[in-house]
């Protein structure tokens, strides 16, 4: 269900400059930095079909794109490593997808823009104010919740820096696994008492792009719907966007005949492992992992991990860290159940042997206390 | 509580819990039984006793005419689950890696098609004997709590695990945990209901046998 909330993203409340690529639209940006018309209409095609809209949207969505005016976009990095970031900015050449992202109006990423210190909190507090109930608020990282001084930006907590930032803000993105879940922080023992931004905010539209790092095309997809149409998309009942959470690993997973012939890599050198047969044996995660990387892939299309002969970890789903173990088969228990079952054996024999002995001596005590009754006693 | 939560409890403590109150029930119950003990028979033996015990544990398998044609829905049906149960339980590839963590030895595993088509026949068998329990007069009469009990307690592992396989309604992980939970379920029920039998059938074939070898008659 799309969530009914109109947000007026693109649309700072300054007027853009007339000309600027900066401040203009989001076309005019792409062809200044040398992006054709032919790969930003494959681009705009290859979103479209994401979101599993039909051709005839193409031009629409090529239309909205080209219009749409650069959002300002405030982005919050709490207890992560960055790889989202990474994911980004580094996983491809300059492609469309970095290109738009380049092209919002990243007013604030501490690891990105130049400034640093006072001057930097500045510009999150600018933005915040020019941007009033526009801004998108883009989070990666979860944030500690059991002592403040955990994690600080500026001497700022991330609990309060993020209840902050999301007060004005027009909707919120959580970037990878630990916005979105808690990710690796809140994996057990959780020694900060890490919590995802949906466990903090409750009043605003949130949509949940998971993944140790999530797949860059997605998250410039969630951004494309939302300047395409001023919405957020359909979300699962975790907050993730269906187009891209929608299907397991394993129901688009090209080894899956494998899978359904019987046909298992053992290990990660044997024959099986050779011929490419399906990876489930060896701890694969497919069948309960919903996310885009068996179809959208990984470094600009070449392959997601399970082309490269390993197993899915689960990384876009909740708790995926304390899941029993990366190459522990998902039917398998993830504890010790033959030595429970043994142990459990060998002392249920010895009380079996006792309340045996128990029955017997029962039974030898109603034989002695048993008082025949003889035609006498009946006379009586 | 997430449903990745829910399924690493399932095929974590659940599953202990499960185990041990499996094993130790079972166990105990068998002790009970095979140290019952007997009273001396002072009659002179007139055949042999292990041979015919064992014999009648293979013969008892093939129902006698007269019984088939009286309960032959029951026989077919009954025969069809329990093979269907069989296959789907022994021969699915994701089962014989459980079995295999625990006894740790396995064997080859049927394509998932196979496992699919023998699932279905078994639903279908199960569901044939619950009509005829409830439309037989006879059967609906002998018929208590705990047959219905164990008949719901063996279908449900059978039907969430074809769901949890096609992903019907929820998302993977909580089927996959739904279909656990209920397998834990039946392993927590099994040694207190009259499931025994998977155990006990064998001892109490052998023990008809064996009586009726003494005494030199057929079994």
């Amino acid at each position: 269900m799309t969530k009914d909330v109109r947000l007026q993203g693109g649309e700072p409340e300054q007027a853009p400059e007339k000309g600027t690529p900066e401040k203009g639209t989001l076309g005019e940006a792409l062809r200044s930095q040398g992006v054709s018309r032919r790969s930003f209409m494959k681009f705009c095609a290859t979103t479209a079909s994401m979101m599993a809209l039909p051709p005839s949207m193409i031009p629409l969505v090529a239309n909205a794109l080209e219009k749409a005016k650069r959002p300002s976009v405030i982005w919050l990095s709490f207890q992560e490593c960055t790889g989202c970031t990474e994911s980004l900015t580094r996983a491809h050449t300059s492609t469309v997808e970095s290109l738009i992202f380049d092209s919002i109006s990243l007013d604030y990423h501490h690891t990105l823009q130049a400034a640093s210190g006072a001057a930097a909190e500045a510009a999150r507090e600018a933005a915040m104010e020019e941007n009033h109930g526009n801004y998108l608020l883009v989070v990666d990282g979860s944030i500690p919740l059991d002592n403040p001084g955990y994690s600080t930006i500026a001497g700022i907590s991330n609990l309060d820096m993020l209840k902050e930032s999301a007060k004005g803000a027009a909707a919120i993105i959580a970037v990878g696994t630990c916005a979105t879940y808690g990710g690796i922080p809140h994996a057990k023992p959780n020694p900060t008492g890490a919590v995802s931004v949906n466990e903090i905010i409750k009043d605003k539209p949130i949509i949940n792009v998971p993944g140790c790092p999530p797949i860059p095309v997605v998250i410039t997809g969630v951004l494309a719907h939302y300047l395409t149409f001023g919405s957020i998309p359909e979300l699962d009942h975790i907050g993730r966007p269906k187009v891209f959470y929608g299907q397991s690993i394993h129901d688009r997973c090209y080894r899956r005949p494998f899978y359904d012939k019987g046909q298992f890599a053992e290990t990660f050198d044997d024959e099986g492992a050779k011929k490419g047969w399906c990876l489930y044996k060896l701890g694969c995660k497919g069948p309960t992992t919903y996310n885009a990387c068996a179809t959208t892939k990984w470094n600009n299309g070449t392959s997601f991990p399970i082309e490269s002969g390993h197993p899915c970890i689960g990384c876009s789903e909740p708790d995926f860290w304390d899941g029993g173990g990366f190459y522990k088969a998902l039917s398998l228990p993830t504890e010790d159940l033959s030595k429970t079952a043994v142990y459990t054996a060998a002392g249920a024999a010895v009380a079996g042997v006792a309340i045996s002995a128990l029955n017997r001596a029962k039974k030898n005590t109603s034989n002695k206390i048993h008082i025949k009754t003889t035609i006498d006693d009946l006379r009586k | 509580m997430t449903e990745i939560e829910l399924l690493s409890w399932a095929r974590g403590p659940g599953l202990q819990i499960a185990t041990i109150i499996f094993v130790a029930g079972v166990v105990i119950r068998i002790f009970e039984i095979l140290l019952l003990g007997r009273k001396a028979n002072l009659a002179e033996a007139k055949g042999a006793e292990m041979s015919n015990g064992l014999k009648t544990m293979v013969t008892r398998t093939i129902p006698d005419p007269t019984t088939f044609k009286r309960s032959s829905v029951t026989i077919v049906s009954g025969y069809i689950f329990h093979i269907g149960l069989f296959v789907v339980c022994f021969l699915s590839a994701p089962h014989i890696l459980f079995l295999k963590d625990i006894i740790g030895f396995g064997w080859p595993s049927a394509p998932t098609a196979v496992i699919d088509a023998f699932a279905v026949v078994t639903i279908i068998a199960m569901l044939a004997t619950l009509i005829n329990r409830l439309t037989n007069k006879v059967m609906r009469y002998l018929t208590n709590f705990e047959d219905l009990l164990t008949w719901f307690l063996t279908f449900l592992p059978l039907v969430t695990g074809y769901i949890a396989f096609h992903r019907i309604g929820l998302t993977a992980p909580s089927l996959l945990a739904v279909h656990i939970l209920s397998v834990e379920l039946l392993l927590v029920i099994f040694p207190f209901t009259k499931l025994m039998h998977a155990f006990t059938l064998f001892i109490a074939r052998w023990y008809n046998g064996a009586i009726s070898g003494y005494r030199g008659v057929a079994s």
